[in-house]
């Protein structure tokens, strides 16, 4: 069945099909349309949603239904992702597979509802308390929303972490034309750990104290090699025009689409011009930026912020070529034209320093 | 001769770690001999809290689940929404409870979640070091109210039952004591009811046990159950907020 679908609706729609029948959440702009989905369509696959007090209680609500081995779900948008934090922390802790979204906005505090890329760093380090780090999905179109749910909801289950969909609010607000299969039942794997009453066998305990220092620690290492293994397996991204690429523009979601328009002016131009777009945000893809590094002069970062993705991109890097970076931060968009011209500036070998690059507020009036 | 009086199924073979006189021990035998008594030990999932009753998991013979402080409520409304026909229950203090964790108890009871709260009133925070709780009583001194809990500075203590006892999705709510043997037994039949209630499905339950905490209060264990009797049990009058019977 084709239909055209809005993003935040993908979201919702993509979860359902991959099992998932919980839903437990707060109100906030600019993910309503997803609450509004699943309030209608989790209850009529037999499922729950539940509108929790807070976004401390929804996480929390997630917690417990994680705990009981079942498929289970939250979103929000920057404030809310901020307050759901220690529960965060806590899935990480103690091992339970759960599925966050962020449909992104400006900040910092309240900052806006326009569509933003600042929550990066709050996503991809972690976000709360403590050693741990949560898989990190970047969507760039409605379709790819629909897989990436069904992959969130399997990577949660395989490696018992929490996974993380950062989207924007333009890519939950977008209206694109997608096709619905007739879907299976979803796989779920059997959960042998989850506290379902401890009938026939010896007690489950799902926690996150280790109160004995070497306890915690070899907990931590534990967690450490499955996120290698994560990284090892998982790390995700798209190469576009990057064969012959001299420069390669970095950007993720709603980012990458505008980047795309922007290397396509620039090989009219006869510019060779590439773009990397990073799936996972965390693991991040530094071994393929390293091997662009071979044959590119120098990388180009374009985000929704004031350049956070832009650090992953030099540590990958360790200044083995410049990285220039271009950003709108706020609710702003970055525009086609600012990074073709930029592109054009470094084609003629104008290798300026990133802050020569910085948009200001003047240049763009 | 035959052997009366024996361990609980529902609770394992460690020893309590908490002081001498705490009255945690005597509640955790309550809610295991219960939960025996109702043969529902293999489809009953516990919530811990984080207070000196963290440990709790370590204690029930039965699948547990440690929260977040003050979230036990709501992880117990995601774990039974997902598992409707298990008993779920938390176990919480009155730091967890009615400091950090207020908007999740009452919420949960207003919702009326199907599920039952053990909670924990000794009028301070137990573990931390003996601080004021929301049930401290004015006059009272802890660490962070050396001269005495002052209305003015530190406003009046908050009791529980009568708050939620407003609430239409409270099914069942009683505030019971136990430092005499005789409430002790009353204490048992109240954990009970509120237990019995859930698995009626008739919403939220819960039970405020008033509790010792000698080493926090400076008195000895004897002296922590009359300080408990001259002083909590005029401030916090036991009795039912919320009867509910078995039909």
């Amino acid at each position: 069945m084709k239909l055209l679908m809005k993003g935040n609706e993908a979201i919702g729609e993509g979860a359902v099909r991959a099992g998932c029948r919980y839903f437990f959440g707060y109100p906030i702009t600019p993910q309503s349309e997803l609450p509004h989905y699943l309030a209608w369509r989790l209850p009529e696959v037999g499922g729950v949603f539940l509108q929790a007090e807070s976004e401390l209680a929804a996480i929390n609500m997630v917690y417990g239904a994680a705990a009981a081995g079942v498929r289970v779900m939250t979103s929000s948008s920057g404030p809310g992702i901020s307050l759901m934090q220690e529960g965060i922390s806590f899935l990480a802790g103690a091992e339970l597979p759960a599925v966050i979204v962020n449909v992104g906005r400006g900040g910092p505090g309240l900052g806006n509802i326009a569509p933003a890329q600042s929550d990066y760093f709050q996503a991809t380090r972690g976000g709360g308390h403590g050693d741990y780090h949560v898989i990190v999905l970047a969507p760039a179109s409605v379709p790819e929303i629909l897989t990436l749910m069904q992959d969130a909801f399997d990577l949660a289950d395989n490696y018992r972490n929490p996974v993380m969909v950062l989207a924007d609010g333009v890519l939950g607000q977008i209206m694109e034309p997608v096709v619905l299969e007739d879907s299976c039942p979803a796989t779920i794997p059997a959960k042998p750990w989850a506290t379902t009453g401890s009938e026939g066998r010896t007690q489950n305990i799902i926690n996150s104290l280790y109160i004995v220092p070497q306890e915690l620690e070899n907990h931590c290492l534990k967690l450490a090699a499955k996120y290698e293994s994560i990284a090892e397996d998982h790390t995700r991204w798209e190469s576009y025009e990057t064969g012959d690429a001299d420069l390669v523009v970095v950007a993720y979601g709603t980012a990458a689409r505008i980047a795309k328009a922007a290397v396509n002016a620039a090989r009219r131009r006869g510019i060779r011009a590439g773009l990397v777009r990073p799936i996972s945000l965390w693991p991040f893809p530094s071994r393929a930026l390293q091997k662009m590094a071979r044959r590119a002069s120098a990388f180009l970062v374009v985000e929704m912020s004031l350049g956070q993705m832009v650090e992953d991109v030099k540590s990958a890097l360790a200044g083995a070529r410049p990285v220039h970076f271009y950003g709108r931060t706020g609710g702003m968009l970055p525009e086609a034209r600012e990074i073709l011209h930029r592109l054009e500036l470094l084609q003629e070998g104008v290798n300026s320093y990133a802050k020569e690059l910085w948009p200001t507020a003047s240049a763009d009036q | 001769m035959p052997k009366n009086f024996g361990r609980p199924q529902a609770l394992t073979s460690n020893p309590f770690h908490y002081c001498p006189g705490c009255s945690h021990g005597i509640v955790h035998r309550l809610v295991a001999e219960v939960i025996d008594e109702l043969g529902i030990k293999g489809r009953t999932v516990g919530i811990a809290s984080v207070g000196c009753s963290v440990f709790s998991y370590n204690y029930f013979d039965l699948d547990m689940v440690q929260a977040a402080h003050g979230r036990a409520p709501a992880v117990a409304t995601g774990l039974k929404r997902a598992l409707p026909d298990r008993m779920v229950f938390t176990y919480q203090g009155d730091g967890d409870l009615a400091a950090i964790g207020t908007a999740e108890t009452v919420h949960a009871a207003a919702r009326g979640e199907n599920i039952t709260v053990i909670f924990i009133n000794n009028a301070n925070f137990g573990m931390t070091g003996g601080q004021m709780a929301p049930t401290t009583l004015l006059g009272q001194v802890t660490t962070t109210t050396p001269e005495g809990r002052n209305a003015a500075a530190n406003g009046y203590p908050l009791r529980v039952c009568e708050m939620l006892a407003t609430l239409e999705g409270v099914a069942f709510l009683s505030r019971v004591t136990v430092h005499k043997p005789a409430m002790v037994v009353r204490a048992k039949a109240a954990i009970k009811k509120a237990i019995q209630a859930q698995l009626a499905g008739a919403g939220f339950s819960l039970v405020e046990v008033l509790a010792a905490c000698p080493t926090n209060w400076g008195q000895t264990p004897a002296g922590a159950l009359r300080w408990l009797e001259e002083n909590m049990l005029p401030a916090y009058p036991v009795g039912e907020f919320r009867s509910w019977e078995a039909c």
